[in-house]
């Protein structure tokens, strides 16, 4: 039984890591050995790959471009969602539930239908081509997830110690930032995980809200195509370079994420 | 937790509703302006009512997309959800070895989407490729660029690789919550492996296993990226799935009428479905 088990999960595991290894593999290849055979590892080792895009500000400005807007995004869903988590999870009021479900479509929805009203929208108050624009636009997905989640976490704490609080005479703000906030620290960090995460991989939306001066380094990667084909070695290298934030942000809150799937919201 | 009735609260959660009003709501109306007028240019409109959506819904290329979604969706859901349930049973319970599985499990869903296309481009392409190389090396002739066939097989197993692991994060948590006593129980009476899992594990993963459905069917709804990254909806129409037709419409041909209407029915059914999902929850957590 236990074999068994372990045959399973060394297979699957297997199944996801061959694919990251072919393109780290790729990565350390030059075109020609590339194109040239099929290498299980790079025989010829070269980091220019990842030279080009280093050198390059076209490329590493795409990083930063995505860096930034996406950071952006995070501390503006997590400022907005944290009140309205806390009215959701502490209050009843006049239309909650069909607002909770409203806030909740609007993860459902497919970025496809917001497309052109977006493209329309910030152009027209000119926000086209701005960080602002994109990392307002993903808000439309993850402020809803991140009021979601932080739900399940405040839900968590009780509420004597809110009300200890107020009887002991902190104003709402005081008692929200000073004693209410550190007591979810783990749940804050989940929700800006998910934050970085579902902003971080998101392609539509930037693509289009964007041309030169916030252009992501999901669309710099088009560039890798050009008139004598497709530049392999630096596609890879540059896919490499997306998958590092990540796995970085992953390794801070690893302790934290399984609690917050325990709760079962994503 | 019972909650205090208090109409203030609505102050809390002012600014999570003008934001999202702001990014739902205006775009929103802008479709559904779009889809009852004619628009030549900003000057020249006619309103023509419910005119596109008739187009619309009598359009082929709606009716095949929509077809090849709902297949899309149920094979994903139909793999990933055992496949998941699986996987989290088999995962090590605590240690070392538990954290370093979520870790890994965790990768692909921290790629960007259009790498993970990148990723499947690279891997399945039979000249530079490990799994094309290997796989006509094997005698087996596979070429997703222009076999039909190929290449929607490679986009479900490029989601399954890419999702699988929400479905067994989600389990796996869900398998921790239940505590140790119902396996005792079962133990003394001599339960079947079989057994435990049908009458203990899978209810207890009942509402867990209701998000992790609801998710993937949304998500695999609403799927662009990757097969426009790999396959560019090809070879022909054969992985062109709903966001895309409606992409093609609404910035390719500019068919701002139809493409609103479409965006309108496209949503109403994401919506349907994602209303029934909420019910099901909400029920499911009263009647806890």
């Amino acid at each position: 039984m236990h074999a068994r088990k372990l045959v399973v999960l060394i297979v699957f595991v297997a199944f996801l890591l061959v694919p990251i290894y072919w393109l780290l593999n790729m990565s350390f290849k030059s075109n020609t050995e590339i194109l040239g055979g099929l290498t299980l590892w790079p025989r010829d080792f070269t980091l220019d790959n990842y030279r080009v895009i280093f050198t390059d500000p076209a490329w590493y400005g795409g990083y930063l471009n995505s860096l930034y807007y996406v950071c952006l995004n995070t501390a503006i869903s997590l400022s907005v969602a944290l009140p309205a988590a806390y009215a959701f999870s502490r209050y009843r009021f006049l239309g909650d539930r069909h607002l909770f479900f409203w806030l909740l479509t609007n993860r459902m929805a497919p970025p496809a239908v917001f497309l052109l009203p977006f493209f329309q929208l910030y152009s027209s108050i000119g926000l086209f081509d701005t960080h602002i624009a994109v990392a307002l636009a993903h808000c439309l997905f993850n402020v809803p997830l991140a009021v979601w989640i932080l739900e399940g976490f405040m839900s968590g704490v009780p509420k004597e110690i809110d009300e200890t609080a107020y009887i002991d005479g902190y104003s709402f703000p005081r008692f929200f930032l000073g004693i209410f906030l550190p007591l979810i620290r783990s749940g804050i960090g989940v929700t800006a995980f998910f934050c970085f995460m579902f902003s971080w991989v998101e392609l539509l939306l930037a693509r289009t809200l964007t041309s030169v001066d916030a252009k992501p380094i999901v669309s710099v990667m088009t560039r890798t195509v050009s008139a004598s084909g497709i530049d392999w070695g630096v596609l890879a290298a540059a896919g490499v370079l997306t998958i590092l934030p990540g796995m970085l942000v992953i390794w801070f809150v690893r302790n934290h994420v399984a609690k917050g799937f325990a709760l079962g919201r994503v | 937790m019972n909650k205090v009735p208090n109409n203030h609260a609505w102050w809390l959660v002012l600014p999570v509703f003008a934001l999202v009003a702001f990014s739902a709501i205006l775009p929103m109306m802008t479709v559904v302006n779009y889809s009852v007028q004619d628009i030549f240019d900003p000057s020249t409109r006619f309103f023509v009512g419910a005119d596109w959506y008739r187009q619309v819904l009598q359009d082929p290329r709606l009716h095949d997309s929509l077809l090849r979604q709902f297949v899309f969706s149920a094979c994903v859901l139909a793999i990933e959800i055992p496949l998941g349930i699986a996987v989290a049973l088999c995962m090590p319970t605590r240690g070392r070895w538990a954290s370093l599985c979520l870790i890994v499990l965790a990768i692909p869903l921290l790629i960007p989407w259009n790498v993970v296309g990148t990723i499947w481009q690279i891997f399945g392409r039979a000249d530079i490729g490990l799994l094309g190389w290997t796989l006509n090396a094997a005698g087996v002739s596979y070429n997703y660029a222009s076999n039909t066939l190929d290449a929607w097989v490679t986009v479900l197993v490029m989601d399954v690789w890419h999702w699988t692991s929400l479905v067994a994060l989600l389990c796996y948590s869900g398998l921790r919550a239940i505590p140790d006593v119902y396996y005792q129980a079962a133990r003394i009476d001599r339960a079947s492996n079989w057994a435990v899992f049908r009458y203990i594990q899978l209810p207890k993963l009942k509402s867990v296993l209701l998000i992790a459905v609801m998710l993937r069917f949304m998500d695999s709804f609403m799927i662009y990226t990757e097969p426009f990254v790999l396959t560019g909806g090809g070879p022909g129409n054969a992985t062109t799935f709903l966001s895309q037709t409606l992409t093609k419409m609404a910035v390719g041909q500019f068919d701002l009428g139809p493409a609103a209407a479409f965006s309108l029915i496209y949503f109403l059914i994401i919506l349907l479905v994602s209303w029934l999902f909420y019910t099901a929850m909400t029920h499911n957590d009263q009647t806890r």
